[in-house]
């Protein structure tokens, strides 16, 4: 049931309150189509492909790492191969995880007045972590 | 944030006992949610026990039985009684579907009967699907075309054409799909469910309707139409068999073949 329907009838000291008279046709046309989604939809499916060879990739390599000193990590970092996929998937990795993350928050997340804030608390967290292993990713293959 | 619990006073409490009449070999429990708006009580389960050897085969033979000869104020929605009309759909044994089409004989056990879930109950097992009709209605159901039909005949498909909109003319609109939609259930007021958006890709499909973009306007919504996270409950409960998960599909991938 929605929220206008739940709060549209109540009960203050046994006077019967209507708060909602407008149509259910009103309602349910809302404020009309926001024209939007389908880039968000599309880049959550190209994100996720993308991710499968990524993500193979560096568990494979990551495994073959296991054991090695810092500096032969550092050398396959410097491998310019390595270094653009590894920035390839730290970028897709938290650009998937802010798409999915936004969905949750809109499918369970009603309140309009909490919606928004935790929508770009999430854009901002992905966003400056995605940065964060970015940077690390450089820093290791240009500095060692 | 989304409710896990019921409110306070839909709680559903044990309700009343109706025995088999006296003799009755084979006797099945039909178990039946109960909510009367008048008389101001929680929602309540009432047990029928029913003589199986004195009653049709299907669940709403049963419901007929218990009204007729047990307990006249227990109120359902029931009109064709062959799958057609979509009047009787509510929650049997767990599943959304139609009591006329379901057989006693596919449950084992006891029979637990409930209205339409998460829609609002009028009575008993009838469900409040005002919200859903409005919904149906603001995708415009209805043929849109500026080319005028020929004076004297109708307008003609192909039979390819026509093939196209097998598997979406049959839906009779009883909303087992929508009711059982998780998404629905959260955001029932902005998402349009999966009956709705079956009967919009309907109109989009058809080849006599000139309006096709601007119904892919309409749909074209965070909340309208991409709320669907094909969980597939649609499908899985639709008791026609039909497949409303593949034609909001068919949507979102039309929303991105128009995008270039």
């Amino acid at each position: 049931m929605s929220e206008t329907a739940k709060t549209s009838t109540t009960k203050t000291g046994g006077k019967l309150h209507v708060g909602v008279m407008q149509s259910e046709l009103g309602r349910a046309r809302g404020l009309g189509s926001a024209r939007s989604g389908t880039h968000h939809w599309w880049a959550e499916r190209v994100t996720s492909m993308a991710l499968v060879p990524l993500t193979i990739w560096f568990v494979i390599a990551a495994l073959r790492l296991v054991g090695h000193t810092r500096g032969d990590v550092a050398h396959w970092a410097a491998n310019p191969v390595n270094a653009t996929l590894g920035a390839a998937l730290v970028i897709v990795t938290f650009h998937h995880m802010q798409l999915g993350l936004q969905v949750v928050v809109e499918d369970y997340i009603h309140a309009e007045s909490m919606r928004m804030p935790m929508i770009l608390a999430i854009k901002g967290a992905a966003f400056l972590l995605g940065l964060a292993s970015l940077v690390s990713i450089l820093k290791l293959a240009f500095m060692g | 944030m989304a409710e896990f619990t019921l409110p306070k006073n839909s709680k559903v409490k044990p309700g009343r006992t109706f025995a088999a009449v006296a003799g009755a070999k084979r006797v099945k429990d039909f178990k039946v949610y109960r909510w009367n708006p008048d008389d101001g009580e929680n929602p309540s389960t009432d047990t029928y026990a029913i003589d199986l050897d004195a009653c049709g085969p299907m669940v709403l033979d049963a419901l007929v039985k218990i009204k007729n000869e047990i307990d006249p104020t227990l109120t359902f929605r029931r009109s064709c009684r062959e799958g057609i009309c979509g009047s009787c759909a509510m929650n049997i044994d767990g599943i959304n579907t139609l009591a006329c089409l379901k057989p006693i004989d596919d449950v084992k056990g006891a029979i637990r009967i409930n209205p339409l879930p998460h829609m609002a109950v009028v009575k008993d097992l009838v469900p409040d699907l005002s919200q859903a009709y409005a919904q149906l209605r603001s995708i415009e159901p209805w043929l849109k075309s500026d080319t005028p039909a020929p004076p004297d005949a109708e307008r003609l498909q192909s039979k390819e054409e026509r093939a196209r909109l097998d598997g979406m003319w049959e839906c009779i609109l009883c909303f087992c799909c929508t009711a059982g939609c998780p998404s629905y259930w959260w955001n029932g007021d902005r998402y349009l469910g999966p009956a709705v958006l079956l009967q919009a890709y309907r109109w989009i499909a058809d080849s006599r309707d000139e309006k096709t973009g601007e119904r892919l306007d309409a749909l074209q919504d965070p909340f309208k139409l991409y709320r669907c996270h094909t969980i597939m409950n649609c499908t899985q409960t639709c008791p026609k068999g039909l497949n409303p998960a593949k034609a909001i599909g068919e949507i979102k991938q039309l929303l991105v073949a128009r995008q270039g």
